[in-house]
């Protein structure tokens, strides 16, 4: 089991003859996800990388039975994007691209509270269930199939945990990006859910970064509803106020969103805070072994 | 993106927002003239972005002529030093001269996005002029908050509901809804992130102006505004902030003395993070982002070096989309042909790290090359020290 996709997800690639979609597409047709279709407007009709290509996500739903949708398209039309397929009935929709203006994302937060679809991101790695699925840009091969769901804010830092992970003979369920961006589609609480849900998952990891409330708020429903392990690290201990670390969403303001708060109330809350990032693999570990 | 006051006023005025009268000048003559056309009493405001300009002599009240040239002359051209500003403090290039006003009462007024809620919020306040974390933390219930969904947008309870908590009359009320809907255009179609009035003033005629000004942009969303994107202030920033823009690295020069390159902004934090859990000092925050070239990195470790604070060099690529390899030939690239006199610790990891390893141990130069980070992050602190 895993959770959000599986092998039998039916994809669609929106911006599927980009220059990203074209990158990172045939990398998930090698991991063996399902990719049925590719969406570009005013390109319907033709084949890319022997796959149809469709000028919108209806058409692609409708010849294809898409119901998992990824996103490479520019900023500048990333949220006409999640609209589109959410309007299409997608269930799941992952965003990959950077740099949608916040102000689109509320627009596109709101209406998806009246859909069913469930959006992942923007500005996030994607998801990957090991050995069934990839949908997104981590690289596959740092992934193996296991019993630890991993869940993070950010792209690099999760390949890091999932690499230590690996590294110590343990595997992932399914990990999950949900991105660095201050409004974004599934936060901690909703993938917490899910993982709490799998009978697959035994642990989870959640990394967390400086900004917003998120992690505050995953710990106390970690203690209210989740009965698995939870290991977490926040990184931007040593963050500066006031300035935005790279991420949108990464920014200390008004003496809130700090690093030592959200660790205070994560361990207030029983949850394992690791402070080293690299100790996150074998805190999950003795997690497994506590418990 | 910041700008500064004078600009705030400008887009206030462009979407009737009432402000004082006056201008903005860039010497003390210039200053001096604009006060004596605007008349007495007046208001020289040095324009720095940093907060605190007030209790750090920057902001003066001019009763007459003497006192304004007094001022103009001080405040043109000081180094402001605020708890903001660092103990370096801030050279005052521009000051804005308005004319003085009869306040009867400060208000506080700003527009931000909840991110929790998934929308814009406003908030107001009768304790204005004061530091508003401080009223929320002493008295949280002055502060009134309306959230806007976008189905509704800015509608007439809402600031119904700001106007009587606030306790206005009718004629104030009738200013202020004025200039609360027009605020709120002004934060939507600038893809504002933060609009602040502090204090947004009621004179003893009921008008309601604001007398301070504070817009910061969504980066995000400069793509669609040229008229905000120029009004950016290269002064206000970093040099070497400034240098690593033009290559989009996302650069934050901090106080320490580890230079750190690394890709993603997560895990550049946690590098960072890590040279703290043993005892160093980051020098600074460098994400080379994800798709990065050979050319980009070159350019990150140039402005890693231009650092005079640098004396250990840090490098942890995690190779997803990147290819250590390429990044390894960039550092190659760059040290060539320059003198460098620190050390250099590399940790490459993920697609192609045996190619990439390769490239620097061939590359003949001194290197320190550590696969595990905690190794790594241990020799970069200590070589910091030594040097």
């Amino acid at each position: 089991m895993s959770i959000l996709i599986n092998k039998d997800s039916r994809v669609v690639v929106q911006g599927f003859t980009g220059r990203e979609g074209t990158f990172h597409a045939p990398q998930m047709i090698e991991y063996g996800t399902n990719v049925v279709a590719g969406v570009t407007p005013g390109k319907g009709g033709q084949t890319h990388l022997d796959r149809p290509v469709f000028n919108t996500v209806a058409g692609a739903i409708k010849n294809e039975g898409a119901n998992v949708s990824v996103i490479f398209v520019p900023a500048a039309f990333g949220a006409d994007a999640i609209l589109e397929a959410a309007s299409a009935g997608i269930e799941v929709i992952v965003c990959i691209t950077e740099g949608i203006p916040t102000l689109d994302m509320v627009d596109v937060w709101n209406f998806l509270k009246t859909t069913d679809s469930r959006l992942i991101g923007p500005n996030c790695p994607g998801v990957i269930s090991p050995g069934e699925a990839k949908v997104g840009i981590m690289p596959a091969r740092i992934h193996t199939k296991g019993k630890i769901g991993v869940v993070s804010r950010s792209g690099t830092l999760t390949y890091e945990a999932v690499n230590q992970i690996t590294g110590l003979g343990m595997g992932q369920s399914t990990a999950v990006g949900i991105g660095g961006d201050p409004i974004i589609g599934s936060n901690f609480i909703d993938i917490l859910e899910l993982f709490n849900r799998d009978p697959e998952t035994e642990a989870v990891v959640l990394i967390g970064e400086i900004g917003g409330s998120a992690e505050e708020q995953a710990a106390v429903y970690i203690k209210e509803h989740v009965d698995k392990p939870v290991v977490s690290f926040i990184s931007g201990q040593t963050a500066p106020p006031g300035r935005r670390m790279g991420h949108a969403g990464a920014i200390i303001s008004g003496g809130k969103g700090t690093a030592a708060e959200k660790m205070r109330v994560l361990k207030e809350n029983g949850i394992y805070v690791v402070e080293n990032p690299s100790d996150i693999g074998i805190t999950v570990k003795k997690a497994l072994e506590e418990n | 993106m910041k700008i500064h006051e004078y600009q705030a006023k400008q887009l206030f005025k462009q979407y009737n927002v009432p402000v004082p009268e006056g201008s903005a000048a860039d010497s003390k003559d210039e200053a001096f003239g604009i006060a004596e056309k605007l008349g007495y009493p007046c208001v020289i405001k040095a324009q720095v972005h940093a907060g605190g300009r007030g209790k750090a002599g920057g902001v003066k009240l001019a009763k007459n002529s003497s006192e304004a040239k007094e001022y103009a002359a001080a405040i043109t051209g000081m180094t402001l030093v605020s708890p903001q500003t660092g103990p370096e403090g801030k050279r005052v290039r521009k000051v804005l001269v308005e004319q003085g006003l009869a306040i009867a009462k400060e208000l506080y007024l700003a527009i931000i996005v909840d991110r929790e809620a998934g929308m814009p919020v406003i908030m107001a306040s009768t304790e204005g002029g004061m530091e508003i974390e401080e009223v929320a933390a002493k008295s949280p219930d002055l502060i009134y908050k309306v959230h806007i969904h976008p189905s509704t947008n800015l509608s007439g309870f809402h600031t119904r509901y700001l106007a009587f908590n606030l306790g206005l009359n009718k004629a104030q009320q009738k200013h202020f809804t004025k200039l609360v809907q027009n605020l709120y255009r002004l934060f939507l179609e600038k893809d504002a992130a933060l609009v602040e009035i502090n204090p947004l003033i009621i004179t003893e005629t009921d008008e309601v102006i604001a007398l301070d000004g504070k817009i910061n942009f969504d980066d995000n969303g400069l793509f669609r505004h040229p008229d905000i994107a120029q009004m950016r202030d290269i002064h206000e920033e970093e040099p070497l902030e400034v240098e690593a823009s033009k290559y989009d690295l996302n650069y934050i020069k901090l106080d320490g003395n580890i230079g750190c390159m690394v890709n993603g902004a997560g895990l550049a934090m946690a590098t960072m993070d890590i040279i703290k859990y043993y005892g160093g000092e980051p020098a600074n925050f460098l994400d080379v982002g994800g798709g990065t070239s050979e050319e980009r990195v070159k350019e990150a470790f140039k402005i890693l070096l231009a650092d005079p604070n640098t004396k250990a060099v840090f490098v942890n690529i995690f190779g997803g989309i990147v290819r250590t390899d390429l990044v390894a030939k960039g550092i190659v690239d760059a040290i060539k042909g320059m003198e460098v006199k620190v050390p250099i610790v590399i940790r490459l990891v993920g697609t192609n790290e045996e190619e990439g390893r390769r490239i620097i141990e061939d590359s003949g130069m001194n290197f320190i090359t550590e696969t595990h980070l905690p190794d790594a992050a241990q020799k970069a602190v200590t070589m910091a020290r030594e040097v």
